[in-house]
């Protein structure tokens, strides 16, 4: 069965079209709501055509590593809800909901978005920490370039709450938003056959050969990677997604501002 | 003596807070619902009747309903909520399948199970309501045969005074005693499939408060209907 469909999708992809009409290198139409949960204290929902993922902040107040006690932390959970895909089912996180977690992490670490240093409380003793969940409400493929797209959205919306002695009063938000400096955005493309696309169906995502997500900084400079797929990639197969990627990521930029 | 003379937010004794209902909102689902209520919203999708494993779970008389209630992380009004089952969503899941079983019909799909994921993306109390009355169309968006729609509202007293639909300041009222009753009602027959409480109410005001809760269906009865019909329309289209 898996053989026909992707016998299927590389004759469509060989005339440079795609089950919706589009084509090899397009994107579908993409959608951004900010702020639409008023218990997080940052959020966004992104939909890319049928793909819909929440991205919500939540503030902690913790400790510091020991080996940075004067910086905060950032951390990343994705839950892939059963509601979202039949294939997904109900239990701790699995290695998908891990990875895809991981590599949003990794490009909103790796490109220094958040200044944590300024997430300081009271060295050694008391520091914030930023938790970002990622919730599909729908899964028709591409997660990863919609999670990341919603993650910096809602990081960008979000707002301090107050601090009172120790504690949060979750309350009442301050006006003053996270230390941002640099906003990434990660784009991901497959490779199916000998043909490249971005932003996949899920019947598309089913039937790559590898995939390789590229998070770049506004200057271009490449933050964090990913490969994934069952098939290893050529150093020209790397330029040529790369390239990809780097031209693409200009287009889903402006749904930062 | 009634101390709770004026509702914090301004609403009537009797009156809800405004509810928005849709279907069809989650494409890969079966059949799918958003029930907002106030600032409570709930997202419920159904799949099946499907295969159910492990098989020694399955009733060959009649297909199961199987309902899973959770909060998003960031859904609750103070902490982060951390992600997984707790004993609260596992009770409330198991009094949500116990509020919607008597309304649905699978005994036409024996050895199945119908899945009903609700899910709660921001909370001020009254979710296990708001997330009974999207699966209860959700259930119906998905064509699955049933004998009614369910509806559910949390009816209750504070300082004195019943009221319909508690939001979390009303709930966490620290001037006086609060009890909250939260039940589900079949519209059609007038019964409750879904009644509990917390907190301490005399049998007087117990019994005046379900009454209230009861009226107050037709309203969520009717917001419920409309969302499924105006769903027809667009299938016809």
């Amino acid at each position: 069965m898996t053989e026909e469909v992707r016998r299927h999708v590389i004759n469509y992809l060989k005339h440079d079209l795609r089950y919706d009409g589009r084509k090899n290198l397009d994107y579908r139409p993409i959608s951004v709501e900010v702020g639409l949960i008023k218990t997080a204290e940052g959020s966004a929902k992104v939909k890319m055509g049928d793909t819909e993922v929440i991205a919500g902040v939540k503030f902690e107040v913790g400790k510091p590593y020991p080996d940075i006690p004067e910086e905060g932390t950032m951390m990343v959970n994705a839950e892939l809800l059963p509601m979202s895909n039949p294939l997904f089912e109900s239990g701790p996180p699995g290695i998908q909901a891990i990875e895809l977690a991981r590599v949003v992490d990794r490009g909103i670490r790796e490109s220094k978005a958040i200044d944590t240093k300024k997430l300081c409380i009271k060295p050694g003793e008391q520091v914030w920490t930023v938790v970002v969940d990622l919730i599909p409400l729908n899964d028709d493929g591409n997660l990863f370039d919609a999670a990341a797209l919603a993650a910096m959205i809602a990081i960008k919306n979000a707002k301090f709450p107050k601090l009172e002695g120790e504690k949060i009063d979750y309350k009442h938000l301050t006006d003053k938003g996270l230390p941002i400096i640099s906003e990434p955005i990660s784009i991901t493309v497959l490779k199916i056959g000998e043909h490249f696309i971005v932003d996949p169906l899920g019947t598309e995502e089913s039937v790559l050969d590898s995939r390789l997500t590229v998070a770049t900084k506004d200057d271009g400079t490449i933050c964090a990677l990913q490969k994934g797929g069952s098939q290893p990639l050529s150093l020209e197969d790397v330029e040529k997604m790369i390239d990809i990627a780097t031209t693409k990521s200009k287009e889903l930029r402006k749904y930062l501002r | 003596m009634i101390m709770y003379k004026k509702r914090l937010d301004g609403r009537k004794f009797d009156e809800l807070r405004p509810i928005t209902a849709k279907v069809g909102v989650i494409k890969n689902a079966d059949g799918s619902a958003y029930f907002k209520i106030g600032n409570t919203i709930a997202y419920a999708a159904v799949y099946g009747p499907r295969d159910l494993y492990p098989k020694f779970l399955q009733n060959p008389e009649k297909g199961i309903l199987r309902c899973n209630y959770n909060m998003m992380p960031f859904s609750g009004s103070g902490e982060r909520v951390r992600p997984g089952p707790s004993r609260r969503s596992k009770e409330i899941s198991y009094v949500t399948e116990a509020a919607l079983s008597p309304v649905v019909n699978l005994e036409d799909f024996p050895n199945t199970v119908v899945d009903v994921f609700i899910e709660l993306s921001q909370t001020d109390a009254g979710s296990r309501c708001a997330g009974i009355c999207a699966a209860s169309m959700a259930l119906a968006d998905a064509g699955i045969q049933m004998k009614d729609l369910v509806a559910a509202i949390s009816v209750g007293i504070v300082d004195g005074q019943i009221l319909l639909d508690l939001d979390y300041q009303e709930e966490a009222y620290d001037k006086g005693d609060v009890a909250d009753v939260p039940i589900a009602v079949i519209p059609s027959t007038g019964q409750l499939s879904l009644l509990q409480m917390d907190g301490q109410i005399s049998k007087k005001d117990l019994m005046k408060a379900l009454e209230m809760g009861k009226n107050a269906v037709n309203q969520i009865i009717e917001a419920q209907r409309k969302a499924l019909k105006a769903r027809l329309e667009v299938r016809e289209k």
